[in-house]
């Protein structure tokens, strides 16, 4: 059996979360039978999705848009929003593995047996010193296109070189452990409506937390051709009926944990409704996306394809394959996990292209810190501070952010040393991508410096 | 001491008691605890006496006995097992507990050993953390998980002695330690190593004087030439350890928070009994917030196994290793190193998984609408259907949906066909939803 020891490997979870429960779509409304429709009348997208969704209103016989239907179809029949996808790599990802400095004496003597040479990657062609690592080729040619925006040494003050708080401070926005929602699901606070659960999607097995509202409803689905509920021996009439007893199941209860277990299940069965069209025959997708056992590139498939139908989705999270806690056998690890992503982001991409929603999408890629600077002698690398990301999209503004501090000057734990901030791309992003004020969603915005992400 | 809960302790307090100490009753469990009362019922769970495995013994797919060691997931099937049929439940419930809390993947080492670390917890899960916390750190399966065996004097790494501080004793951002002691830690933990053999792969795991730095380290402010014993010593006698340890072992039987008085009375009782589990366990399952506070989300593993154990069924598939994984909670493969998150085991992935167990639970014993006649009544189909699941604890809540479903399906029933078929359908539709309502989500 191969030794694959990447220990806490794969980071779904932080656990300074764990006490502090952010519960999604937590105080949204029961559903009212008999609310009227409402006003104002969207034209072609709107027209679109009632149409679509009308296969599983005629499901339900009543003839009557439920609100969450309307809901999501007046959110599809306004502007259509711009739209933000987080991409976390989990375990802190190697910085100086990601664009690595191949001719740097120093790099090369801190990294005896890791250190890349520079035949191996392309050289990066904003700063001659640093090299894609092999398996970021996608990333690449992206960037060529003046598609990918680098940053280079990204984190914070004081950097935390724990998994857990690391982790949590990207994913509430703030250097600060008690925060209990996530930095996207505080703008869903702020701009989304308490009847689209799309508007943040975890395309994940679980909630990510970078979504946990406070207010509005978030979903989390595996995929959207999945989501269907069958039981042994149901079926016909008693099955529609079964299926229509599930919302008044889920109705407020005064426990606050039965509660909980109540709004999974209507929201459950909301998302049920809404993806409805999609249950039947899957969806086809105009370019081909890697085959692999990891779900990310079906995911992102899933993902373009509820965008063409016009969902109106605003902010959507998800995991990267691979492990990037490389405390061992780091070379392999790495370039696979890389491998994966790279290959799967350039498919979605070119599937937006195809589909002409490129300009209406960003992504952003993160990890929770970059890695130690000298290697360990496992042939691996220990927990770091700043670490690398990317952001991704025909609107970025393809340019590096913060430049590459290089490993002469590290700091005094032996770790790269930040030159950008990552509550300071947070802000940018609300601001030129979300157009909203960074005051309302990131605590202390006006000290952070804004780059220009966004062309 | 602790209070202690001096209310009612009838069927639904006894219910409770049984879920959160263990994987919920059997047919007829709940009833017979409720008339010994709190006191017998608390004692039976913390000194069980030996175990006793109840039910139709594990298969496979094929019907062929389990094989722990060399088919895959089936470690998993085996755990599951001991939690169905053990008569120990909150001993098995605790290997649970200590899973979650020194939480290690196989993905790191193999079956046999990490089922070797499950024993571990089986074994000491109720006895001393100083002397878990010992075994822990020596634990093969742990030992590669957190890089024990490539922590040498020359290179050393950092994983395990960070988690052992901030995830196993004392907490982070409490003030109770610094990087600095992060890398003496490291530095007193090295000595461990193993061979690699082509055949079995790790094996020969021991502690080897030359790799060790013997050398003075200043761990916490004191000074010695501390070695791997001295590293968790350090951390079970560090003033933060008691308050870090019974509010996290509180954590996994009551979801709120513990009282302040509460508190400190539980590290008073943690301390006084020298770092022992049982007693604290104790005063935790007999504390007026297990039986008067909210209810609590089952883990994933308690709500398949408490649905086996409530429908008398076996392991007698490969399913559950799947269905587990959807449901947010593969044993033997937690997320990460500081285990599974208990706020949020529900959104709308994790839901449908549940609904997916429940159908599978179910699916044995599903009625053939062309042979099954049943009566064509809300109520008495819905009584069977709660029959069927050894009459679980239901608010009114639940059992007024689950009838107005059974009504309005009834009343659809509008040719002859239709009133002789709908009955066993409705009935088959009452279980899946009893199953996947928010009352047996919770305990």
């Amino acid at each position: 059996m191969a030794r694959s020891c990447h220990h806490c490997d794969e980071f779904s979870r932080a656990s300074l979360v764990r006490k502090t429960a952010a519960e999604a779509g937590r105080g949204l409304p029961a559903i009212e039978p008999g609310m009227p429709f409402p006003a104002g009348t969207g034209l072609d997208r709107r027209a679109f999705v009632a149409r679509t969704l009308g296969l599983a209103i005629s499901v339900y016989g009543a003839g009557k848009l439920h609100l969450f239907e309307e809901g999501i179809a007046r959110a599809a029949s306004g502007p259509a929003q711009p739209v933000l996808v987080s991409v976390f790599l989990p375990g802190g990802t190697d910085a100086l593995s990601v664009l690595y400095p191949a001719l740097d004496s120093t790099y090369r003597s801190l990294r005896p047996t890791l250190a890349l040479d520079a035949g191996a990657g392309t050289q990066f062609s904003e700063d001659s010193r640093l090299y894609w690592h092999p398996s970021l080729s996608p990333f690449a040619t992206l960037h060529g296109e003046g598609k990918v925006s680098v940053l280079p040494a990204v984190g914070y003050t004081h950097p935390d070189q724990s998994h857990f708080t690391s982790r949590h401070f990207w994913e509430v926005g703030a250097t600060e452990t008690r925060l209990v929602s996530g930095w996207m699901g505080r703008y869903l606070d702020h701009v989304g409506t308490r009847d689209n659960p799309l508007q943040g999607l975890s395309l994940d097995y679980q909630l990510q937390p970078a979504l946990a509202t406070a207010k509005v409803p978030v979903a989390s689905l595996a995929a959207p051709d999945e989501y269907t509920f069958d039981a042994p021996g149901v079926w016909g009439d008693v099955e529609q009926r079964m299926l229509e007893a599930l919302g008044p199941l889920g109705s407020r209860r005064s426990d606050r944990f039965l509660n909980q277990a109540a709004n999974a299940t209507t929201q459950s069965d909301r998302l049920r409704r809404e993806l409805a069209p999609f249950t039947g025959n899957g969806y086809g997708t105009p370019v081909p996306y890697p085959d692999s056992d990891d779900p990310f590139p079906h995911q992102l498939a899933g993902l373009a394809a509820m965008l063409a139908a016009s969902l109106p989705l605003r902010c959507v999270a998800m995991t990267a394959p691979g492990e990037y806690d490389t405390h061992s056998d780091q070379p392999k690890a790495l370039a696979d996990g890389l491998d994966i992503t790279a290959r799967s982001l350039l498919a979605f991409q070119r599937d937006l292209e195809a589909r002409g929603l490129a300009d209406r999408v960003l992504t952003l890629v993160w990890s929770e810190f970059g890695r130690r600077a000298e290697e360990n002698g496992s042939d691996g690398t220990d927990h770091g501070a700043a670490g690398t990301a990317f952001l991704i999209g025909t609107r970025a503004r393809g340019q590096m952010v913060g430049e590459f501090p290089g490993v002469a000057n590290l700091d005094d734990d032996g770790n790269l040393r930040a030159t950008s901030d990552f509550r300071g791309v947070y802000c940018s992003l609300l601001e030129q991508w979300l157009n909203e004020d960074a005051a309302a969603v990131i605590p202390g915005a006006g000290s952070f410096q804004r780059p220009v992400l966004v062309k | 001491m602790p209070p202690v809960y001096r209310g009612r302790f009838g069927k639904p307090q006894a219910e409770r008691l049984l879920w959160r100490a263990g994987f919920g009753p059997r047919p007829g469990e709940a009833e017979r605890l409720a008339k010994h009362g709190l006191e017998h019922a608390v004692h039976s769970l913390t000194h069980p006496g030996r175990e006793r495995l109840r039910g139709p013994k594990p298969h496979d797919d094929n019907g062929r006995p389990l094989a722990p060691y060399d088919a895959w997931g089936h470690d998993q099937l085996w755990w599951l097992d001991r939690m169905v049929r053990t008569s120990r439940p909150l001993a098995e419930r605790m290997t649970l507990v200590w899973h979650d809390w020194f939480a290690t993947s196989e993905d790191a080492s193999n079956a046999r050993l990490i089922l070797r670390q499950n024993q571990l917890f089986r074994k000491h899960g109720l006895g001393s953390f100083a002397t878990l916390l010992t075994e822990v750190t020596k634990d093969p399966a742990m030992l590669l998980w957190l890089s024990g065996t490539d922590n040498t004097k020359d290179s050393p790494n950092e994983n395990y002695g960070r988690e052992l501080m901030e995830l196993f004793t004392i907490g982070a951002d409490r003030g109770g330690y610094t990087e600095r002691d992060v890398r003496e830690q490291a530095r007193a933990l090295t000595g461990w190593r193993n061979d690699w053999d082509d055949n079995v792969g790790p094996v020969n795991f021991r502690y080897d004087p030359k790799r060790h730095d013997a050398g003075v380290k200043r761990i916490f402010g004191k000074r010695g030439h501390f070695d791997w014993k001295d590293s968790g010593r350090l951390c079970v006698h560090h003033r933060l350890h008691a308050s870090f340890f019974v509010t996290k072992l509180w954590s996994y039987f009551v979801p709120t928070p513990p009282p302040a008085a509460t508190k400190r009375a539980l590290q008073n009782l943690y301390v006084h009994h020298d770092y022992a589990v049982r007693p604290v366990v104790e005063a935790i399952l007999k504390h007026p917030a297990l039986y008067e506070g909210p209810r609590m989300v089952k883990p994933p593993a308690v709500y398949v196994a408490g649905l086996l154990r409530a429908l008398r069924r076996g392991i007698d598939n490969e399913a559950w290793t799947w269905l587990l994984d959807l449901a947010g909670q593969q044993l033997l493969h937690p997320p990460n190193v500081a285990g599974w998150d208990d706020t949020r085991w529900l959104d709308t992935a994790t839901y449908r998984a549940r609904w997916m167990i429940a159908s599978h639970a179910i699916r044995p014993h599903v009625l053939d609408s062309g042979k099954a006649k049943l009566p064509p009544d809300a109520s008495k189909l819905l009584g069977r259907a709660e029959s069927f699941f050894g009459h679980p604890v239901l608010t009114g809540r639940t059992h007024g949906e689950l009838k107005r479903f059974a009504r309005h399906a009834l009343a659809d029933a509008n040719a002859k066909w239709k009133k002789e078929q709908y009955p066993a359908l409705i009935e088959n539709a009452l279980r899946q939803l009893l199953a996947s309502s928010p009352d047996l989500q919770t305990c």
